[in-house]
């Protein structure tokens, strides 16, 4: 009988590591495809740029050692420092406007959710998304124009007076571009959100409204409480998609006039392919890569649920 | 001087056919077996296909693998292009001194002296010539050859002209001021330009340093002879103009915001009396503006002054390691010297053919204005004053430099003095990296 149950427990314990072992095994069997191709588009990328950042290289002859002098470079010239600025003035376009219209709109939409007007205002505020950014951008650059739409419809109001190549204007090509990144990132956010109301109980909204709440009260306790997380998600989003931005300000502007919409992403691909300077690419690539980082783990850290 | 030309000639004649006869006994040429050029051409521009297929119609065993890019992606994918497992061996090559200093392209010195381009007009060749270590420019071996020979001057919307009483081309750079007022008062806009995503404006002022300056210090420049600098007082007056131009408002007011075909879109439209363009234009101006455009080299400053204007040609290189090098050399030889390819060149490229001087130029409609680029492409070459283009002293120096620059000088932001200064100092720069 002890034998007996002295085996018992034998195999309990064993059987638990055989099978931790089988699954160590399995798991590594699913992990390694995944892994092997992180590591090889990703992790090895960025430490050959952070190792291309410390040369002097044209991409194709020989190298030079240079230190750290590429980073001295990038944080030190003027244009790069206007260039990151340039990035951070989207951030306001790209993220707090998305995110505000997109939290207004799930709000009036909440309780019409599985109606026909939810399902509309929904495709129709998704649309953006789904449309390539270089399409967008040349759609948006023919409305933007001095004949474009917009300024059509400003004289039509009465505003001739305020029409012009709004691309091509100092001060309002970074807003314009900006307009055009909101406009994409809107559906997104949108999205997100309205599928976070809607897991929100509705017995909460029932039970603050025989409180007598307001519908402020509602939004400022109920809603935005419980859609923490989602916002996290579409502030992270957008916030990657401001300091990384490329496609639209390319299209629309390539990065003009004069340097006015000219963002870190353009000015790594022109440093890299016009001027042909790996290094000095790299190493903004890198500066680039760490302001994401400052710039996202707070907004994490903010927007994580309470434990 | 007829005297001089004429031997010439009949000397140019003699090289050629000793030329011709040693090539035969190790020609660079085609073979008799099958041959596929691989080629990577520039989107949008169909001279280079066009020549192709004539040349396998004369040529049945060679045959093209033909990729295309848009200029900015040749740009930039040149060097990887050609470092690659299969380089090109016919490729446009927007910019070569880097692709030199890497090794990238095959020296053209043997096939020069075996095809007698050696001989061709100096100019014509020079600024396909590199020192090895990719700078200067102007001179060393030969890198690459021009399809055709491009120019730049004025075209002129010849009803809008008449109706400022335009009845000949301006003589001096104030008489086309004056005529630019003219129809500024007129309610017709100057000027159609275009200064997005790269600058146009680069047209009328290097046409204007090249009316107030020497063209040649210009080249110099361009060329990256030591020393040199855009920063002259010559060309501090040329900016002063334009910038005088910009501020009489004698360009569209949004022309930040206008690129290059919506620009040629207005200009054929009639929204405006001149554009400053170049010659790979006038076949579609033809074409388009049938009987209504006209065209003009930018006036010197002062009257029976000499004439400078940007003249480039469409470079075409062969890449060092390509298989068909030979095959590659003797199409392009074959560019410049076949009757059939110069009626291609012309009709197709609208620019000058080049090759050797004693070939009589393709003829042209009567009357058109491909006749008339054609003719002012013969008066720069009496003046000598063929510049190649400021956009291509560096690699960067046009996305860097002179877009950003002149982008700033529409907007009130930067004046001439200013502009230059910053140019130069990104020149500088640019070299020192």
């Amino acid at each position: 009988m002890t034998n007996e149950r002295q085996q018992s427990r034998r195999r309990s314990v064993r059987s638990p590591s055989i099978k931790g072992g089988r699954g160590l095994l399995m798991a590594w069997v699913f992990i390694v495809p995944a892994l092997a191709f992180y590591a090889a588009f990703v992790l090895v990328p960025i430490v050959m740029s952070i190792y291309y950042s410390l040369l002097r290289w044209d991409g194709i002859g020989k190298s030079q050692f240079y230190g750290l002098r590429n980073y001295v470079t990038v944080l030190s010239e003027s244009d790069f420092l206007q260039i990151l600025a340039n990035a951070f003035q989207l951030v306001v376009y790209f993220t707090v406007i998305p995110v505000a219209i997109g939290l207004g709109v799930a709000s009036v939409i909440r309780e019409q959710l599985s109606g026909r007007f939810g399902t509309v205002a929904r495709t129709v505020l998704f649309i953006p998304q789904v449309i390539p950014l270089v399409a967008a951008g040349i759609a948006w650059t023919w409305m933007l124009a001095s004949n474009g739409v917009v300024n059509q419809a400003l004289q039509l109001i009465g505003l001739g007076a305020v029409t012009r190549g709004w691309l091509g204007d100092f001060d309002f090509a970074l807003p314009a571009v900006g307009m055009i990144g909101a406009w994409v990132l809107l559906g997104l956010c949108t999205m997100l959100l309205v599928t976070g109301i809607a897991r929100i109980d509705a017995s909460l909204y029932e039970a603050a409204k025989l409180d007598g709440a307001s519908p402020w009260h509602e939004f400022r306790w109920i809603t935005l409480p419980s859609l923490r997380q989602e916002i996290g998600v579409c502030v992270t989003v957008t916030v990657i998609a401001a300091l990384a931005s490329f496609d639209i300000v390319y299209i629309a502007t390539g990065g003009g006039p004069g340097i006015q919409t000219t963002v870190p992403g353009l000015e790594i691909y022109r440093l890299a392919f016009a001027h042909r300077q790996v290094g000095l690419a790299s190493a903004l690539a890198v500066v680039l890569m760490v302001l994401v980082i400052v710039v996202v783990l707070p907004i994490q850290w903010l927007t994580r649920p309470p434990k | 001087m007829l005297n001089m030309r004429l031997s010439m000639s009949a000397g140019l004649i003699a090289v050629m056919t000793v030329a011709t006869t040693g090539g035969a006994l190790a020609a660079p040429s085609c073979g008799a077996s099958p041959v596929v050029l691989n080629s990577y051409f520039e989107t949008g521009f169909p001279l280079p296909t066009e020549l192709s297929k004539e040349f396998t119609k004369q040529f049945p065993n060679v045959t093209f693998n033909i990729k295309e890019d848009l200029f900015a992606n040749l740009m930039e994918n040149s060097p990887r292009v050609l470092s690659g497992d299969n380089p090109p061996d016919l490729i446009r090559l927007p910019s070569i001194s880097d692709l030199v200093k890497d090794g990238l392209l095959k020296n053209l010195d043997s096939y020069a002296t075996a095809f007698g381009w050696d001989k061709y007009p100096p100019a014509q060749l020079a600024q396909n010539r590199v020192a090895d270590s990719g700078s200067p420019r102007g001179e060393g071996s030969l890198y690459a050859m021009g399809l055709n020979y491009s120019m730049t001057g004025i075209f002129y919307n010849k009803a809008l002209a008449a109706k400022i009483g335009m009845t000949k081309a301006p003589e001096t750079v104030a008489e086309l001021e004056d005529l630019m007022a003219k129809a500024k008062a007129a309610g017709i806009v100057p000027i159609v330009e275009w200064n997005k995503p790269v600058v146009g404006l680069t047209f009328p002022l290097q046409n204007l340093m090249g009316s107030f300056g020497d063209p040649k210090a210009v080249n110099d420049w361009i060329f990256q002879q030591p020393k040199s600098t855009i920063d002259t007082p010559a060309n501090l007056t040329a900016a002063q103009h334009l910038e005088q131009w910009v501020k009489a408002g004698y360009f569209q007011d949004d022309i930040n915001s206008v690129d290059y075909a919506t620009a040629m879109g207005r200009f054929i439209d009639g929204k405006g009396l001149f554009i400053f363009n170049g010659d790979w234009e006038s076949g579609n101006l033809d074409k388009q503006m049938t009987g209504n455009v006209g065209f003009f080299v930018m006036p010197p400053a002062t009257a029976g002054g000499k004439h400078a204007a940007m003249s480039a040609p469409l470079t075409y290189g062969i890449g060092a390691n390509a298989k068909n090098a030979d095959c590659a050399a003797f199409f392009l030889n074959w560019v410049a010297t076949n009757p059939e390819a110069r009626k291609i060149d012309v009709a197709v490229g609208g620019s000058n053919p080049g090759g050797p001087v004693d070939l009589p130029l393709p003829p042209v409609t009567p009357g058109s204005v491909t006749e008339q680029t054609l003719a002012a492409g013969t008066t720069i070459a009496k003046d000598n004053g063929a510049m190649d283009f400021i956009a291509n002293a560096t690699g960067a120096i046009y996305a860097e430099g002179w877009t950003p620059e002149l982008q700033k000088m529409v907007g009130g932001r930067q004046d001439s003095a200013g502009m230059l200064k910053t140019v130069q100092d990104e020149y500088v720069k640019e070299l020192s990296r």
